[in-house]
């Protein structure tokens, strides 16, 4: 694949539909049904390296292309909008070597890759939603050793992180993470919901979709199955808040019940748009 | 319009691709060909095979144009390029004493059988900036061969094989013996390791790992965070045949020749097979890269430490932290879009100011 073409679009397909060896897609499949079926549990699996540097969405992409078919039709999301960076790399990568639909509206879509957001339309049972994780270990705000938060997870050995908590409440009155909440799935494994802003976390919680987490550069995938509990942790005299746009309303459609974006104005004066712009698209049509 | 502003943009996205295009292509000056690469920046290629996990002197010396002489974008190149190629099996045991030595030293000793030989390195020079307007670089060729080949006494006889310096010591009882473990490697490219890695996980890592990385860690071990202080019992640089077992006959083929650096670093004495010996660190990398052989060399010792007493002797700390490509993919993307999260982060500190001033 010579770059020239890449930057043109004349890239010849690669051999296999949608690039990965099926030796690969194999591979990833057993470690997203292991995934499925031990809710919240990092399944380690054997990431290759995708044409995308490593942190910008390589596991993410690889779980998507370990379950395309032809007919599918994707989405692809960076920070909630379709025209992101991020995003416009990837869909011209899946454009050339998987020869699927693109949308950009939710509804229409089979799988919905996503960095950081999860769309503000409810997604339904049909549909996949593809998370990019850069950290999949939430338990790494405590402890930097993987053999550790290992073992630590095995054992439901979560005290560190429930201490971690308290002490941000205790001396700033709140806790601290704001993106990256960290979430018990099904009453079992405390699990890094990828840094979604905690506006999202509540619809992972007993959803209609899969959910499907692929960590490339830590060889981590793991999954949230449909109609499953997902808790953020909290306390009972200190509960998890999301954002707070109280009084605030996207300048461009008037939500006002979706993720803000906060533009500042050569004025000095803050902006707010939709975060979620295939939403805010369709609300202005 | 703010609003556009926030978006990438297709259009700006792929004018930025053809910029970077045009830049690297040299606006004015004659386009570089792969094999002025190969041979004259032949270094950078050897360091960009080793780091990017594929022997192929051709497809790194493109990837090194194609990255414009950045060997953490051409080793991605030749990476991205490896992920798509089969595994189509693993090569037989093989001794480096058969290797076709370009190079050998061995700082254990004054002399060694088989002799101590330079070869072509850069160690000896005076770090001279040549500032002079070049001369005639075909005259200057001619004559450097004239200097290196007029004298050579006709017949020498170059020794088929060089006694490894280890093994010599071996006989002695004086370093530890091989562990004789000959199951199929461990392949970091088709699992995910887990801690403790076995020994095969760990030196293929190092292998990979990008050379500055490993350097550091090393320099950290080696200076005063640890307590390797190396003997360079040999290093080599030189050809070693890749022996493959033929899938339907069973029978063992020279697939072909590799030039790899491989150095063999004795430190600290520790009880092994009964009695004090030496234990032993290994490296070897693709190409001529010393530094990055010395280094894993260094680094294989201290990982074989029990318990890790500083950070070049944590498995974790070393290996997750040493290759290239990820290190630099995971650095890079923070020039991703992080608004979202910004302003969750902003959220939480509002929230903890409003506490703040509550109280």
């Amino acid at each position: 694949m010579r770059a020239r073409d890449w930057a043109t679009g004349d890239v010849p397909h690669s051999k296999t539909f949608a690039f990965l060896d099926e030796g690969a897609k194999k591979d990833v499949r057993r470690a997203l049904l292991k995934a499925v079926a031990i809710p919240g549990y990092q399944v380690p699996y054997g990431s290759r390296e995708m044409p995308l540097a490593r942190g910008w969405g390589t596991g993410g992409i690889q779980v998507t292309l370990s379950m395309l078919l032809p007919e599918d039709v994707v989405k692809v999301i960076d920070q909630g909008c379709d025209g992101s960076v991020n995003a416009v790399n990837i869909k011209k990568f899946y454009g050339r070597v998987g020869g699927v639909g693109i949308t950009t509206d939710t509804a229409l879509a089979t799988v919905v890759q996503t960095r950081h957001r999860i769309p503000e339309e409810r997604m339904r049972a049909d549909q996949v939603l593809v998370l990019q994780v850069p950290c999949p270990e939430a338990l790494r705000e405590v402890e930097p050793s993987e053999a550790q938060t290992r073992r630590m997870h095995g054992e439901a050995d979560y005290a560190r992180m429930w201490l971690h908590l308290y002490e941000d409440v205790v001396t700033f009155g709140e806790i601290r993470i704001s993106y990256r909440y960290p979430c018990t799935v099904n009453g079992r494994f405390i699990m890094d919901p990828s840094p979604i802003p905690r506006w999202d976390v509540p619809k992972l919680h007993m959803a209609d979709t899969l959910f499907l987490f692929g960590a490339g550069r830590e060889r981590r995938i793991y999954a949230v199955p449909p109609h499953t509990r997902v808790e953020p942790l909290e306390f009972d005299d200190h509960r998890f808040a999301v954002e707070d746009f109280a009084g605030k309303a996207c300048a461009r459609c008037g939500a006002r019940d979706t993720f803000l974006d906060e533009v500042l104005r050569p004025d000095g004066t803050h902006q707010f748009f939709c975060s979620d712009t295939g939403h805010c698209d369709k609300r202005m049509r | 319009m703010s609003y556009v502003a926030v978006k990438g943009g297709r259009e700006a996205i792929e004018r930025a691709c053809d910029l970077n295009e045009y830049r690297r292509s040299g606006r004015s000056s004659v386009p570089m060909s792969l094999g002025q690469i190969r041979e004259q920046l032949h270094l950078g290629v050897d360091r960009v095979m080793g780091e990017g996990g594929l022997y192929a002197p051709d497809h790194a010396a493109q990837a090194l144009l194609q990255a414009a002489g950045d060997t953490f974008e051409a080793a991605f190149l030749l990476r991205a390029h490896r992920a798509t190629l089969p595994r189509l099996g693993c090569s037989q045991d093989g001794s480096t004493a058969g290797m076709r030595v370009v190079r050998r030293i061995s700082s254990a000793f004054k002399d060694v059988p088989g002799g101590q030989m330079l070869g072509p390195t850069s160690d000896y020079t005076l770090r001279l900036l040549e500032l002079d307007p070049l001369e005639d670089p075909v005259r200057r060729q001619e004559v450097l061969k004239e200097r290196l080949f007029r004298d050579l006494p006709g017949g020498t006889e170059v020794p088929d094989t060089f006694p490894r310096v280890v093994d010599l010591l071996r006989r002695e009882g004086l370093v530890e013996d091989a562990d004789g473990n000959d199951d199929e490697p461990f392949d970091i490219t088709r699992r995910s390791m887990a801690f403790p890695a076995p020994r095969s996980a760990r030196l293929q890592s190092l292998a990979r790992g990008e050379t500055g990385a490993l350097l550091m860690m090393a320099y950290s071990s080696m200076r005063g965070y640890g307590h390797i202080h190396p003997t360079l019992a040999e290093l080599r640089v030189g050809y070693v045949p890749l022996l493959m077992r033929h899938a339907r006959t069973g029978e063992d083929f020279v697939a072909g020749e590799v030039l790899v650096t491989e150095a063999e670093v004795v430190s600290r004495f520790a009880n092994a097979q009964g009695e004090p010996r030496f234990q032993l660190g290994y490296g070897m990398c693709f190409g001529q890269n010393e530094i990055k052989a010395i280094s894993m060399g260094v680094l294989d010792r201290c990982l074989r430490s029990g318990t890790a007493s500083c950070p070049a002797e944590d498995q974790e700390f070393v290996l997750y932290h040493s290759d290239g490509i990820e290190s630099m993919g995971f650095s890079n993307h923070w020039k991703l879009p992080h608004y979202v999260d910004f302003l969750s982060d902003l959220d939480r500190l509002r929230k903890a100011k409003a506490s703040h001033a509550g109280a």
